[in-house]
């Protein structure tokens, strides 16, 4: 434990992604078996569900701080982060602890079926045993997610420079299903669990903004075009009788679909599709909304299938007959994949319609009719590509219309009047600019308070109230962490703002709950889109 | 007893009718007696200013050719009828309680304080009263602080792995205590020890009354090349300035109490955040005050709803009165407040 404290300390205290794989690389050098197929699973978001409520944390921690719960509770509301309340208030500061992370995680698996006095004294022991910053990563190995910056790709990184596995290779494996409880390191790295394999995606290939002329992109005959469609990036995989669909964010969402997990009976085994997951109401595309009404729900009614029917447009074949075919060429995938998807014919999977034109005009005109066809823009790929992995230049472009929006962090946070008195539903957005000695941090460039449903609204409003960091009267500061979409009607220059930057009529487009804050957009995104 | 109120709270500061004399005002009036020399406590336009000895080159190099009388520490002095004296508070060089005495009923002022001996303030020393008016800055239980010892191990440690990468320290605090502090404790074997001009000229006035090492003032001549590997002193304020990019590359620290949260420590874009405070911690606000045998407590600034009122569960008479004073400031805090549009 004391050495997993001291990696997330370290990773924690820097900015810098060099040091944060160096870091990381160390620690899996040296790191016991055990505790290294734990740690990428936790940086992995594959935490051991929760042993114990929060509301008994609190009473737990106040009463071994030996102060009354309302103490602990104002002095939480400053601090901002439980797990951080905790580590503070707990008086102790010596490391007596020398148990592994891996037996403190066994430990806690088994902690969730036992009672309740075995629960309390077992959590208030280890608080007693662990040094301040131990018993902060504890509890939140107890509590609650690990936000701290380090994304699969530097994860990825740092575990290629150890076991020489390449790093496309290493993205694949940590994919998909599979359990530190029952994975060990050498399986999920070198091996081959046949098992986990069945349900396993394959690593998105993104694309970036276009960011050149388009002239410079050569010949128009060596791309072909898509739309982009504006939904939710999934996998659909078809092995071994069984049908998984997968998010670009690594989440398996099968059972939300139900529409789409009856094509098992239709795809042949052996088959993984990318595509988008696209509401489709009455024979047109519904909008983002509509499928947001999806995406929050556990359970799926017959009225909200009626409602809101989903369908799959595939985007590119992935496997095929069991075989894995993305380093043939964009061309060789789709003629592929077009003919399967019209030997399947079922209404919940179409294809996304592959485009060519004589010139560059032609791909400009497409484009201006996205709006109307109910895409994001366009999608441009090099007949020749390989399916590459992550986020590549080069090859794959996507080339939007509709420039006046960005995505934008919340930073602070006000109490609504009326209605939405006691809710902050009043937020101040940030965009990322690096400082003078190469830092990120958040400038801040608009306010927006309407765009979300009351019910957003509230989830936004307990989010900011987990996460607030100092209040200044009604006005809170909050760490980072919720991106939306925000959509204005004019931008200029402007002296009066800090960001330089003046925008009409800003308002929330929507929450973007699928981005990371470093997905966000820079300062210099938003100027970019200032005419010239 | 019944409780009087020999001191009370008005627009301009904390008053004492009788003796018709304000401690720390914050607007001007004729008679101050100054508890220490940071501005929200020590402003200028008082027409007499009555202070410890150590405050006053603090005083005339803040706020100019004033009138002020010196007193020394257990010094006990009259106004028209009320007795007055200091006693160390620990929180910086010169810094004072004030006590006052009226017919056997004792109010003390703590103006800012600590309990811990950092061996360059002369330590707090507890002052029996009826009346305690304490500031509570960190007035919540998530404040314990660690031994300076072991804070100052790890500057030192942090300025050695930085030079040994070839970079530069620069370390944030106060001018005025915070400052001194550190360069006490910094261990000059390591390498040069540079300061701000703001730095300097504080150490400058302070260096008759205390034992620290050579500074090294970077001016416009100074070469970036011999700063390398050093460290720098600088007020917070400096972070973020065109002054500091001379250094690059460099690695910042900031010493201060509000670095226990680890929100403080990356929204002030800092790369170390040192838990080192001239305040109180919560467990040290507790003694005092029960050292006091206080019956009646006064939160001036601070946490100071959520501290009076755990108080008032542990049985005292506390309430809480506004004033101007700031206690540690969280920098950050006023300069985002800004950025919002």
């Amino acid at each position: 434990m004391k050495k997993f404290a001291a990696l997330i300390e370290e990773l924690d205290a820097t900015t810098k992604t060099n040091r944060k794989v160096a870091a990381l690389a160390e620690y899996f050098r040296q790191a016991s078996e055990s505790d290294k197929i734990w740690t990428i699973a936790i940086l992995s978001h594959r935490r051991p569900p929760r042993p114990v409520n929060t509301t008994l944390l609190r009473e737990y921690a106040a009463e071994l701080a030996e102060i009354p719960l309302w103490l602990f509770e104002d002095s939480y509301h400053i601090v901002g982060d439980l797990a951080e309340s905790i580590a503070l208030v707990i008086p102790n500061d010596q490391m007596k602890s020398d148990q592994s992370l891996s037996e403190i995680l066994e430990e806690l698996i088994l902690l969730k079926a036992k009672s309740e006095p075995e629960k309390k004294e077992y959590v208030q022991q280890m608080w007693m045993q662990l040094d301040y910053y131990a018993r902060f990563v504890f509890t939140k190995l107890l509590n609650g997610g690990f936000r701290i910056g380090i994304s699969q790709k530097l994860m990825t990184k740092a575990l290629s420079q150890v076991t020489e596995v390449p790093e496309d290779e290493l993205a694949y494996r940590l994919m998909g299903e599979w359990s530190p409880a029952s994975t060990s390191f050498e399986e999920l790295i070198f091996g081959r669990n046949e098992q986990a394999y069945v349900s396993k995606p394959y690593p998105f290939y993104l694309a970036y903004a276009l960011e050149n002329e388009l002239e410079e992109l050569g010949d128009v005959s060596e791309w072909a075009f898509e739309h982009k469609w504006d939904g939710i990036r999934g996998q659909m995989i078809s092995r071994q009788g069984e049908l998984f669909i997968w998010t670009r964010g690594d989440e398996l969402v099968s059972d939300k679909y139900p529409e789409l997990v009856e094509l098992v009976n239709f795809i042949p085994e052996g088959t993984v599709i990318d595509g988008e997951i696209l509401p489709f109401i009455d024979g047109e595309i519904g909008t983002f909304n509509d499928l947001q009404t999806r995406i929050g729900r556990k359970t799926v009614s017959k009225s909200i299938l009626k409602k809101v029917p989903i369908v799959f447009r595939a985007y590119d074949l992935l496997e095929l007959q069991g075989k894995d075919i993305r380093q043939a060429s964009y061309q060789q995938r789709r003629e592929k994949l077009e003919p399967l998807i019209e030997e399947i014919s079922h209404p919940a999977l179409q294809i996304s319609k592959r485009l060519s034109f004589n010139s560059w005009e032609e791909v400009a005109v497409e484009r201006e009719l996205a709006r109307e066809k109910r895409s994001e823009g366009l999608m441009m790929k090099r007949n020749d590509s390989a399916y590459r992995v992550g986020r590549k230049k080069g090859d794959w472009w996507k080339w939007k219309i509709d420039p006046l929006t960005i995505d934008a962090v919340l930073t602070y946070a006000m109490r609504g009047h009326g209605r939405r008195t006691n809710l902050f539903t009043d937020y101040t957005f940030g965009l990322w600019e690096t400082n003078e000695v190469g830092k990120p941090g958040l400038v801040t460039f608009a306010k927006a308070y309407s765009g979300l449903t009351d019910k957003e609204f509230a989830q936004v409003d307990a989010i900011i109230k987990k996460t607030t960091l100092e209040r200044f009267g009604p006005v809170r500061s909050v760490e980072p962490t919720l991106v939306f979409e925000l959509a204005f009607e004019g931008i200029a220059f402007s002296n009066r703002h800090k960001s330089g930057v003046a925008v009409r009529f800003p308002r929330i487009l929507r929450w973007r709950r699928d981005k990371a804050i470093a997905d966000a957009n820079t300062l210099d995104d938003l100027k970019a889109l200032i005419p010239k | 007893m019944k409780q009087t109120d020999l001191l009370v709270f008005n627009s301009k500061g904390i008053y004492c009718p009788r003796a018709k004399v304000y401690l720390d005002p914050w607007r001007p009036v004729n008679h101050a007696i100054i508890t220490h020399g940071h501005s929200d406590h020590a402003r200028s336009g008082h027409k007499n200013y009555l202070t410890h000895h150590s405050n006053i080159p603090i005083l005339k190099h803040r706020l100019g050719d004033i009138s002020v009388q010196g007193v020394a520490w257990n010094e006990h002095f009259q106004i028209n009828g009320v007795t007055f004296s200091l006693h160390p508070a620990g929180h910086i060089i010169g810094s004072s309680q004030v006590r006052v005495e009226y017919k056997g009923e004792v109010w003390v002022f703590t103006g800012d304080y600590k309990d811990e001996d950092d061996g360059v303030a002369v330590p707090y020393e507890s002052v029996r009263c009826n009346t305690m008016i304490t500031e509570c800055t960190f007035g919540i239980p998530a404040f314990k602080w660690k031994p300076q010892q072991e804070v100052f191990q790890e500057i030192n440690q942090w300025w050695k792995e930085n030079k040994e990468e070839r970079k530069t320290s620069v370390l944030f605090g106060y001018s005025l205590g915070k400052a001194q502090r550190i360069l006490k404790y910094l261990d000059p074997s390591i390498g040069t020890i540079f300061t701000h001009g703001a730095i300097e000229n504080m150490t400058e006035v302070l260096r008759p009354q205390l034992e620290l090492p050579p500074t090294q003032l970077i001016t416009k001549e100074t070469k970036t090349k011999e700063i390398q590997g050093g460290i720098v002193i600088a007020p917070p304020s400096a972070h973020g300035s065109p002054w500091i990019r001379k250094l690059v590359p460099y690695e910042t620290g900031t010493c201060s109490g509000w670095m226990a949260f680890r929100g403080a420590r990356r929204r002030r874009a800092t790369d170390k955040g040192f838990v080192i405070s001239d305040h109180c911690d919560w467990p040290g606000l507790l003694k005092s005050i029960k050292a006091s045998e206080a019956e009646r407590v006064i939160c001036t600034h601070g946490y100071t709803d959520i501290f009076s009122k755990y108080l008032r569960e542990l049985g005292y008479d506390a309430s809480v009165e506004n004033t101007d004073y700031e206690g540690e400031k969280e920098e950050a805090t006023t300069s985002t407040e800004k950025e919002t549009v």
